[in-house]
């Protein structure tokens, strides 16, 4: 195959006007000739940048090289030594700003498509039957782990793989955290690619208590003190959502980001077989820029209706990747960019009938370093909608810190938790992931559960 | 998967369920709930507690068809599994947490309207436990939609005052004329608890306010996970967001508003009353034949 080695192999993807009215999975993947034509281009770079760019560090030469050689079982396997998450990583992380922002080949002409190799790896991987090897002997120790996302679902891998006795318990009815309930179908494929993920931690050993609330069904004290366990790693997620405080921002017909994704991904009310509703709008308003929102928009556009998204910042702002701005705009989400609601309307029965926006301008850089909105007076209209979705981000949920003795948090209310290795103002109780930052991304999230894994690790092996 | 103990139907449209959650039954308190998934395909439905056991690690739970998931629950047998029970979910009523000898020091006005005669329950018989005195008041439409009667009697005896709406049992009329009668009887009251449908704890808690009474009352908005994660069942409480699921579901019934809570309230009841008549009657109430009004 003739290739421009200055560009990606591009991937195929579902055509946008098609895709826009079904969730099924919008890029469809490299096969293998595309891959190996593509792992052509890695440099294998002694001093490999990429690999500083990968919050859990994968070797990705490495894996490239043996993509190259065919040898896919290969690249499985050293992929599976840094992630226990490939098939999701390779589809929902942030290449641009990690691994494929420090890539060489990006200096002049685009970065290797790692994401993408990544992705065909693990998709490949599990066709073939390829599975994680469990082998460890066994410590005889306990640990819980709080929530099963992304970072819980690697800290208990990882500590599974060293031979510890790992728990996880999960609030809601699925495995998965936001990998279930956040991200859309058309982004991470449920059964073909979240399940067999979850179910190859459990072939480590360990075992998903569903159902559980921990600060409620149980607390991470008696955990500890009545069931036995030696260590507790909390990644329970972000929490709560954050609406703006506008004016009649109770109506119906305003939902979270949350609320709408949920309904749609871990209910699936967009199947006629499952029981949750959702309304459908003909005209949704999604407010906020990051990855959430753009799942929200191009969510409620599949369910067939004309989505605007607001963002009070420039398109060069927008915190979502790059990659989801493409695919939305190519599916006829209209930006709004640089407005701002300030109110809400309703009509007569109380539901949405619109949305009064004000436009922006941006000034001067603030603490975020990006330069700050601000309004231009007189310049308020209104959009007609009958749905608004806030997607403006979320504050921590107290369920665990207000009911675990001793356990800090800081001014934001995140749990405290030192980044080197997860270890937290209460002995034996760990944390990371969104509980910890605050909302970020799945590979962050999974960088905090390898790193306190290893830092369980020390402590029982220190204390055993 | 949970086992249901034992299943029955208390009248034409209320099901009572006990079922075996040890977890749940271990640390739940009067006024927290639970959510309840029948199967794969169902809704999470939030229910309050009705009653538990500790030592058989079983919780009650009382359900009335109003939607497609509620209807598929009740179809449960004794025997059969359940797909998910979650909980105990929100906060304990304020009495479970506060010195016993302040509480000891009350008395308490329970009144509960309809399926809110099952929650109330718990809290009758926590203060009853622990020698706490309390009148209840039960109210409902018509005596053959009453339910747990027997359970009353046996809790509250003669400080149970029953009512019903059309008068076909015991006392005629709304709970809130009972109160007011217990009222102008000369009957103080420190606290009174209203749960039942939102309009009859808008009045129950307007009869107890006007009274001087501190009165809460538990909000059942919609809910999606239950565990503070999604923000379907945000309300304004004293001009602040807050969230039942994680900061209720009581509150203190001054500071809520009603009729904000009943709006949205009303978000999904076309869909979901569609839904259980398509489960009942087969496919046929899809919307969109513009022969509804609605």
């Amino acid at each position: 195959m003739a290739t421009d080695m200055l560009k990606k192999v591009p991937v195929r993807e579902q055509d946008a006007k098609v895709r826009a009215t079904n969730f099924e999975e919008v890029c469809l993947g490299y096969n293998k000739e595309e891959a190996m034509s593509e792992a052509e281009r890695c440099l294998n770079c002694k001093n490999a940048r990429c690999i500083e760019g990968c919050p859990v560090s994968i070797n990705i030469p490495g894996f490239i090289q043996a993509v190259k050689g065919d040898d896919l079982k290969a690249a499985a396997d050293i992929i599976a030594e840094s992630s226990a998450l490939p098939a999701v990583c390779g589809r929902v992380c942030p290449q641009e700003s990690q691994c494929e922002g420090k890539c060489v080949r990006g200096i002049k002409g685009e970065p290797v498509s790692i994401g993408k190799l990544e992705r065909f790896v693990a998709d490949t991987a599990r066709e073939m039957g390829i599975k994680p090897e469990v082998k460890a002997e066994k410590k005889g120790k306990k640990v819980a782990v709080i929530g099963s996302g992304p970072s819980g679902l690697t800290c208990a891998g990882d500590l599974a793989k060293l031979g510890y006795d790992v728990t996880i318990f999960e609030a809601l009815h699925k495995a998965g955290g936001v990998l279930v309930y956040g991200i859309p179908e058309f982004r991470l494929p449920k059964e073909k690619v979240v399940a067999p993920e979850v179910a190859n931690v459990e072939a480590l050993g360990v075992k998903i208590e569903t159902d559980v609330v921990i600060g409620k069904s149980t607390t991470i004290d008696s955990l500890l003190e009545d069931e036995g366990f030696d260590a507790v790693y909390i990644a329970s997620g972000a929490g709560l959502p954050r609406f703006m405080n506008i004016p009649v921002e109770q109506a119906l017909g305003v939902y979270s980001a949350n609320e709408f994704l949920t309904r749609n991904n871990l209910m699936k009310a967009y199947r006629d077989d499952y029981d949750t509703p959702i309304a459908r709008g003909k005209k949704v308003v999604v407010v906020g820029g990051g990855n959430v929102a753009m799942d929200a928009a191009r969510t409620a556009l599949r369910l067939g209706a004309e989505v605007h998204v607001v963002y009070r910042r420039s398109e060069a702002e927008l915190p979502a990747r790059v990659e989801e701005v493409h695919h939305a705009k190519e599916e006829g989400i209209i930006f709004d960019l640089l407005q701002n609601p300030v109110e809400i309307l309703e009509d007569e029965n109380g539901w949405v009938r619109g949305i009064r926006i004000i436009k922006m301008e941006l000034g001067e850089p603030d603490e975020s370093g990006r330069r700050s909105p601000v309004e231009i007076p007189g310049s308020e209209y209104e959009i007609e909608c009958d749905t608004v979705i806030m997607s403006l981000g979320t504050s921590p949920n107290p369920l665990i810190s207000s009911t675990t003795k001793g356990l800090e948090t800081n001014r934001r209310k995140c749990i405290v938790a030192d980044e080197a290795n997860g270890a937290t103002s209460k002995e034996k109780v760990y944390a990371g992931g969104d509980a910890v930052t605050g909302a970020a991304t799945v590979i962050l999230a999974m960088g905090a559960g390898r790193a306190a894994a290893k830092g369980i690790d020390e402590y029982l092996t220190k204390n055993s | 998967m949970f086992k249901i103990r034992k299943s029955e139907m208390l009248c034409e449209n209320i099901c009572k369920q006990i079922i075996e959650a040890p977890r749940i039954a271990k640390t739940c308190e009067p006024g927290q709930f639970v959510i309840v998934r029948a199967d794969e395909t169902a809704e999470r439905v939030p229910l309050t507690i009705s009653d538990y056991d500790r030592e058989e690690g079983t919780v009650t739970i009382t359900t009335q068809i109003i939607g497609a998931s509620s209807y598929k629950l009740a179809q449960f047998k004794t025997g059969e599994f359940i797909a998910d029970i979650t909980g105990p979910l929100g906060q304990p009523s304020e009495f479970c947490n506060e010195p016993i000898e302040e509480v000891k020091k009350r008395k308490y006005l329970f009144v509960g309207g309809g399926l809110g005669t099952a929650p109330v329950y718990p809290q009758v018989k926590w203060c009853k436990e622990h020698g706490v005195d309390f009148d209840v008041v039960i109210g409902c439409k018509t005596k053959d939609l009453l339910i747990m009667e027997e359970e009353y009697v046996a809790v509250a005896g003669e400080h149970y005052h029953l009512t019903t709406d059309d008068g076909s049992y015991k006392h005629k009329g709304m709970v809130t004329s009972v109160m007011e009668e217990l009222i102008a009887a000369g009957n103080h009251y420190d606290v009174c608890v209203a749960i039942g449908p939102m309009i009859m704890m808008k009045f129950a808690a307007k009869t107890a306010l006007d009274a001087g009474i501190h009165t809460i009352v538990s909000m059942n908005p919609i809910m999606v996970d239950g565990t503070g994660m999604c923000g379907a069942c945000r309300l304004v409480v004293d001009g602040e967001v807050k969230f039942a699921c994680v900061d209720g579901p009581e509150f203190d019934a001054s500071k809520v508003d009603f009729d904000g809570a009943m709006k949205r309230m009303s978000l999904y009841k076309t869909e979901e009353g569609r839904a259980y008549l398509a489960m009942k009657e087969g496919y046929t109430h899809h919307g969109g034949c513009g022969q509804c009004d609605t």
